[in-house]
C-alpha cells in the first residue's frame, strides 16, 4: 500500500498540494478491492465512474480551485444509501434492480466535499441483523478471520475499512449496526446523536432510531467525515439545527475535568471476562490521564432489547409497506393486485425481514397497540430518563460494545433471539437518541479485536472524540494479518 | 310505509383540497391536471429513503379554516400513519392525523327555510391525498399527480336531520372555503369531497341507529338525493325486520341509488401510530392571532352587513353573499351607481339568469360591475326606461358593449321631451278616432290601448310617466 | 400466544404470502419474542408519556415553493410495468 495505509487527512493534503494524484489513490483502492474483496465480499456494487471522478478532482486542483476536506478520498457507502444512477438495493432481492434518480443528502455532502464513492457495501437486508448473514448478496467475511462474521448490519462498510479498501465508509446504526461491526473489525465507528445527520435518501428501517455515521481508521478521520455529513437538512423533518462544531480541530486529550460513568448493569457477572478486561483497561487509561470514574446505574437496561424490537419492527412494518412491486423493484406478476403484493413481498423479502414485519404489524394491530407499541414507547421514555439522570452526574459512559469477539459464520444464525441479545450494550443508546462510538480497545486472547464503547449526552460528540483520541494515543494499534 | 315515524341522523365528512402551490409533504406541484405523472417528485412517489416535510402554507390554511369554522386551533397536534395497501397509496400508508387533530370543537350556523340551526363540527385535520387509479378491465393505471395534495378533513357532528340540512351545511362550508381562498370547492372535479354518514331511528328514540357511509357524491343536488334514497332504503330494511349493515355505499347518480362496496368486506385495521418522520405540529399564539387578523369578512358576516348597510332583505343578502365574487361584484356596482336595491335586482334576476344560461362564472361575465352600474345610472337618470333597459342589458351581455354605447347607437334613448311625446300622442289620437270618441264618452278602460299604441309608435322609448301625463291631457279633449 | 391462525391474519394484513413452514416457524418465533416482552409489560409506566423522537429537535416546515420535481422518465424508470407514463398494475378485484 502507498496511500491506504495512511490517514485520509494526510493523503487529502498531499492530493490538494499536488504531491500525489487522486487518480492514483482511487486506483489503489480499486486494485485492493479487486484483489481482496472476492473473498471478503464487502462490496455489492462498484462505481464505474470512480476514476473519471478522481480525474475531475485532479483537474480542478490543477486549475487552482478550492478543494473540499475529502478531496480525492475513496469512501465506501452502505447499500442503504440511495446513490443517483448507481444501483441501490438495501441488500434485498426486492430492490435488486432499483436505480434511484436521486442521492441521499449524506452522499451529496460527501461528493461536495470531494470524496470519491468507490462502491456500495454489503449489509444485512434492510439493515436488519447483527452479522451480515441476512444479505441477499451473501455474508461478509471478517478481515481478521475469514471464517468469522464482520458484524452487522453494516458488515461490508466495516470490513472495507478494516481491510483498507477505502479510507472510510458510511454505515447506519439502528440498534448497534455501526458500533458492533466496528468492534468486531477493530476500527472506529460512530453513531451520532439522533438528528445530527440527515436521513433523507437513506432507506428507512426504523425512523426514530436510524442514524448514519462513519467508519474510519482513527478518531480524527471519523470526526472529519462526520463533520462533512452532519448538519441541518431541510428535507428531513427530524434533522436538528444544532450547530456542527469543528470536532477535529477541537479534540483535546485533557481528561482532568472528565467524569466517566461505569454502568453496573453492563458489567454483570455474566460478562465475558476478555471483554471486561479490555473495557476496564480503557477505563484505567482514562483514569491515569486524570479522569474521575463513578459507578452508575441504568436500571432498565434489561428491557432495552424487547423494547427496541417492538418499536423498531413496528416502524419497519410501516416503512417497508412501500415495497409492493408497483413503482419500482421486483414484481411477481398476478391477475389480482393483492395476490401480486403478497407474492412479491413474500418472495422478495428474506426471512429475517419478514419476521420483523410480522412482529411490527402485530404490535400495532387493533387490540394490541396499547399493550405492545404504546407500552414499549413508554418504557423507552423511562430508559431515556435513566440516561438523563446519569448524565447529570457524569460526562460520558465507557462500557463494552459487544458480548464477544467475532463469532463464526453460521454459529448464531439459527438462534434468532440469542442473536438479538448481541445488541444488549448498544440498543439503549439508539432508544435514547444518544451519540455512541466504538473505539478499538485491543485484541482478545484469540487475537480478535474488541471495541470499547463511549456514550455521551445529546450533541456532545466532542466529548466522545476527546475520549476516543485519548484511548487511541494510549492503546497500541493493531491491523489484521495480510492487510 | 311509516317513513314519518322515523327521523334521520346525518353527519358529513368533507375533504377540502387546499389551493397551495405544492403538496403537503412534498415540493412537487399541487396544480390540478397536468400530464401523466408530471407533478411528482421522489417523496410523493414513496421512493425509498424519502421523507415528508410539512408545507407552511397548508398550516396557515388549516388555521384560517379552523377559525372560520369557530374551532379551537390546537397548539400541538400530531401526524399519524394510516396503514393500508392500495396502488394509489405510494407509501402503503397515508399521513393523516388521528387522535390529536389540528382543530376541534367548532360549529357552523346554517339557515334552513328561514330558521337558523347550529351544526357542530367535531374536528378538522390535515392529511395527504392519494394518487388516482383508473380501471381498464384486466389492468389498472396509476397517476401520482394528486398524491400528497393537502387535504383538510372536516367532520361534523351528526346534527343534521334532513337531506336539505345536509346540503345547506355543505354549501355553507364550501362558501367559507371559497371566501378564504383555501379551496375552490368544486364537487364535480373533486377538489371538495363530501361523504355522508346516514342512520335512521324511530322518532323519540335516543340511541343512534347503525349508520352507513355514502361516497361518490359529486354535486349538492346529489347530496340531497343520495341521502334521501339511503334514508328510505334503511327504513325499508328495518321495516322488513332486517338489520342495517354498517358499511360504505357508493352513490350512483344515473340510477339514483346507493350500492354496497363489495370489495370492502374485510374491516380495515389501519394500525394508526404517530409518524416518526414528523415532529408534532406546534402552532403559536402569534400564528393564530395573525391568521385571525387576516381573515376576510366571512359569508354570514357579509350577508348581515348587506342588510344593515344597504337595507337589503335577508333573502337577497344571502343569495348575493354565497359566492365571494358575486358579493364583490355587487358592492362594486353599488359603489359606482349608489342604488343597492336596483343593483341587487339586476344581479339576482337578469345577470344570474344569463350567466347560468351561458354557463359562465361571474368572473367571466361580459357585463362588468362598472358596466352594470352605468346601466343602473341611465335608468335612474331616465335616459332609458326600465323596460328598454332589459333589452339594453341583453345586448350588453351579448356584445360586451357598454350601455351608453348601445343606447346611443341604437337610438334607444328614452324620449323625455314633452313636445316630442305630444307629437306622437297627436298622431295616435288622429289614427284612432273611434277609440278617441269612445274614451271621451267615458270608456276609461281604453287608456291602456292608447298607451300601447303610443309606446309602439315611439318604439318603446317614450318615458312612461311623461307619456301618461301627456296622453291624459290630450285625451281630455 | 401467537397461534398459526393469528400468523395468517397478520401475514394477510402485511401482504406477505407465507409457506406452511414459514407460518409454523413464525408462530413459534413471534411467541418467543412476546414472551420476552412479558417482563416489559410489568414495568410501571403510570404517568409516563410515550416517546417517539428521542432527541429534542425543533419543528420545522417548508416554504410553498416547487422544487426537485422528477421528470416522468425519471420517476417511471424503475416501473416494473407501465403504459406510457402511467404505472400499470393488476386490478383490485371487486373495484
Amino acid at each position: 500500500m502507498k496511500f491506504l495505509n495512511k490517514s485520509l487527512l494526510e493523503v487529502r493534503n498531499d492530493i490538494v498540494s499536488k504531491k500525489i494524484k487522486a487518480v492514483d489513490v482511487v486506483q489503489e483502492s480499486l486494485s485492493r478491492i479487486n484483489t481482496l474483496d472476492k473473498e471478503l465480499n464487502s462490496f455489492v456494487a462498484l462505481n464505474d465512474k470512480a476514476l473519471e471522478q478522481a480525474e475531475a478532482v485532479d483537474k480542478k486542483i490543477q486549475a487552482g480551485e478550492n478543494q473540499g476536506p475529502l478531496a480525492g478520498i475513496p469512501i465506501a457507502v452502505k447499500d442503504m444509501f440511495c446513490t443517483k444512477d448507481l444501483r441501490t438495493t438495501a441488500c434485498s432481492n426486492i430492490l435488486k434492480n432499483f436505480v434511484p434518480p436521486y442521492s441521499a443528502t449524506v452522499v451529496k455532502r460527501l461528493e461536495a466535499a470531494g470524496a470519491i464513492i468507490v462502491g456500495k457495501t454489503n449489509c444485512d437486508e434492510f439493515a436488519m441483523g447483527s452479522s451480515n448473514e441476512n444479505s441477499a448478496f451473501g455474508v461478509v467475511k471478517n478481515p481478521w478471520d475469514r471464517a468469522r462474521v464482520a458484524g452487522g448490519s453494516s458488515g461490508g462498510s466495516a470490513s472495507a475499512v478494516a481491510a483498507r479498501l477505502a479510507f472510510g465508509s458510511m454505515g447506519t446504526d439502528t440498534g448497534g449496526s455501526i458500533r458492533q461491526p466496528a468492534s468486531l473489525c477493530g476500527i472506529y465507528g460512530i453513531k451520532p446523536t439522533y438528528g445530527r445527520v440527515s436521513r433523507y435518501g437513506i432507506i428507512a428501517y426504523a425512523s426514530s432510531l436510524d442514524q448514519a455515521g462513519p467508519f474510519a481508521g482513527s478518531t480524527k478521520e471519523a470526526s472529519e467525515i462526520l463533520k462533512v455529513i452532519a448538519g441541518y437538512d431541510e428535507k428531513d423533518s427530524t434533522s436538528s439545527a444544532e450547530a456542527v462544531p469543528d470536532w477535529t480541530q477541537n479534540i483535546s486529550t485533557d481528561m482532568s475535568k472528565m467524569t466517566i460513568g461505569i454502568p453496573k448493569e453492563y458489567f454483570g457477572d455474566d460478562l465475558n471476562p476478555e471483554i471486561k478486561k479490555i473495557a476496564m483497561n480503557a477505563i484505567e487509561i482514562l483514569k491515569s490521564k486524570g479522569a474521575k470514574t463513578k459507578e452508575i446505574s441504568l436500571p432498565h437496561t434489561k428491557f432495552a432489547i424487547p423494547v427496541y424490537y417492538l418499536v423498531a419492527t413496528s416502524e419497519a412494518s410501516s416503512n417497508l409497506a412501500r415495497y409492493d412491486g408497483v413503482r419500482y423493484g421486483v414484481r411477481i406478476p398476478s391477475s389480482d393486485i393483492n395476490d401480486m403484493y403478497a407474492k412479491t413481498r413474500g418472495q422478495g423479502f428474506g426471512t429475517e425481514v419478514k419476521k420483523r414485519i410480522m412482529l411490527g404489524t402485530f404490535a400495532l394491530s387493533s387490540g394490541y397497540y396499547d399493550a405492545y407499541y404504546k407500552k414499549a414507547s413508554q418504557v423507552r421514555h423511562i430508559i431515556l430518563k435513566d440516561f438523563a439522570k446519569v448524565f447529570s452526574e457524569v460526562d460520558a459512559i465507557v462500557c463494552p460494545v459487544t458480548t464477544s469477539t467475532a463469532f463464526k459464520i453460521g454459529e448464531k444464525i439459527k438462534d434468532t433471539i440469542s442473536m438479538y441479545y448481541n445488541d444488549i450494550f448498544t440498543t439503549s443508546v439508539n432508544l435514547a437518541g444518544l451519540p455512541g462510538m466504538s473505539v478499538p480497545g485491543g485484541l482478545a486472547s484469540n487475537g480478535l479485536p474488541v471495541g470499547v464503547q463511549i456514550i455521551a449526552p445529546h450533541f456532545k460528540e466532542q466529548t466522545i472524540f476527546n475520549i476516543s483520541q485519548t484511548l487511541e494515543d494510549n492503546i497500541e494499534k493493531k491491523v489484521p494479518h495480510g492487510i | 310505509m311509516a317513513y314519518s315515524d322515523y327521523e334521520s341522523v346525518i353527519g358529513l365528512e368533507i375533504h377540502a383540497q387546499f389551493l397551495t402551490d405544492t403538496k403537503i409533504f412534498s415540493s412537487s406541484s399541487a396544480k390540478f391536471g397536468g400530464g401523466d405523472n408530471e407533478h411528482v417528485d421522489a417523496v410523493c412517489m414513496g421512493m425509498p429513503g424519502t421523507l415528508p416535510v410539512l408545507n407552511k402554507k397548508a398550516i396557515e390554511f388549516a388555521i384560517k379554516t379552523g377559525l372560520a369554522l369557530n374551532c379551537e386551533v390546537k397548539k400541538k397536534s400530531v401526524f399519524s400513519r394510516k396503514n393500508y395497501f392500495y396502488p394509489d397509496l405510494p407509501k402503503g400508508y397515508q399521513i393523516s392525523q388521528y387522535d390529536q387533530p389540528v382543530c376541534e370543537k367548532g360549529f357552523l350556523d346554517v339557515t334552513i327555510n328561514g330558521q337558523k340551526k347550529r351544526i357542530g363540527i367535531t374536528r378538522a385535520h390535515l392529511e395527504e391525498d392519494a394518487g388516482k387509479s383508473t380501471h381498464h378491465g384486466d389492468y389498472s393505471l396509476v397517476n401520482y399527480n394528486r398524491s400528497s395534495v393537502p387535504l383538510l378533513e372536516i367532520v361534523s357532528e351528526p346534527d343534521m336531520r334532513s337531506p336539505q340540512e345536509a346540503a345547506e351545511y355543505a354549501r355553507a362550508v364550501r362558501s367559507i372555503l371559497r371566501y378564504l381562498g383555501v379551496c375552490d370547492g368544486n364537487l364535480e372535479e373533486g377538489s371538495m369531497r363530501c361523504d355522508c354518514n346516514v342512520s335512521v331511528r324511530k322518532k323519540g328514540e335516543k340511541k343512534f341507529g347503525t349508520r352507513t357511509e355514502l361516497k361518490n357524491i359529486n354535486s349538492f343536488r346529489f347530496i340531497e338525493k343520495a341521502i334521501q334514497y339511503e334514508i328510505e332504503r334503511q327504513i325499508d330494511v328495518i321495516e322488513s325486520g332486517q338489520e342495517i349493515v354498517q358499511e360504505t355505499r357508493l352513490y350512483d347518480s344515473t340510477k339514483n341509488k346507493t350500492f354496497s362496496m363489495r370489495s370492502k368486506e374485510e374491516a380495515h385495521d389501519y394500525r394508526y401510530f404517530p409518524d416518526p418522520d414528523l415532529l408534532p405540529l406546534i402552532i403559536s399564539d402569534k400564528e393564530i392571532d395573525l391568521a385571525k387578523s387576516s381573515l376576510p369578512e366571512l359569508p354570514q358576516q357579509r350577508a348581515q352587513r348587506f342588510q344593515t348597510q344597504y337595507g337589503l332583505p335577508e333573502y337577497d343578502s344571502e343569495i348575493l353573499t354565497v359566492e365571494k365574487e358575486m358579493a364583490d361584484y355587487f358592492e362594486s356596482v353599488v359603489k359606482e351607481c349608489g342604488n343597492a336595491k336596483s343593483a341587487s335586482n339586476w344581479i339576482m334576476t337578469e345577470l344570474l339568469r344569463e350567466l347560468n344560461n351561458s354557463k359562465k362564472e361571474i368572473a367571466d361575465s361580459p357585463v362588468s360591475a362598472k358596466m352594470l352600474a352605468e346601466l343602473v345610472q341611465l335608468i335612474d337618470k331616465n335616459t332609458v326606461s326600465g323596460k328598454m333597459a332589459k333589452a339594453v342589458f341583453m345586448e350588453m351581455f351579448k356584445s360586451g358593449k357598454t350601455a351608453s354605447e348601445i343606447v346611443k347607437s341604437q337610438g334607444m334613448s328614452q324620449i323625455t321631451d314633452e313636445n316630442e311625446i305630444g307629437k306622437i300622442v297627436d298622431q295616435v289620437i288622429q289614427a284612432n278616432p273611434t277609440q278617441t270618441t269612445e274614451y271621451r264618452s267615458g270608456k276609461d278602460k281604453l287608456f291602456g290601448f292608447f298607451v300601447g299604441q303610443a309606446m309602439k309608435a315611439s318604439k318603446g322609448q317614450a318615458n312612461p310617466e311623461l307619456l301618461n301625463k301627456v296622453l291624459k291631457e290630450k285625451l281630455k279633449g | 400466544m401467537i397461534d398459526e391462525k393469528t400468523v395468517e391474519k397478520i401475514a394477510n394484513l402485511s401482504r406477505l404470502s407465507l409457506t406452511d413452514q414459514e407460518i409454523k416457524d413464525y408462530s413459534e418465533h413471534l411467541s418467543n419474542i412476546l414472551k420476552h416482552f412479558e417482563e416489559v409489560a410489568k414495568v410501571n409506566t403510570d404517568g409516563v408519556e410515550p416517546i417517539v423522537t428521542p432527541t429534542p429537535i425543533e419543528f420545522h416546515s417548508r416554504e410553498d415553493e416547487i422544487k426537485d420535481q422528477l421528470l416522468p422518465d425519471e420517476s417511471l424508470r424503475n416501473a416494473p410495468e407501465r403504459s406510457g407514463y402511467l404505472f400499470k398494475v393488476p386490478p383490485v378485484i371487486g373495484s
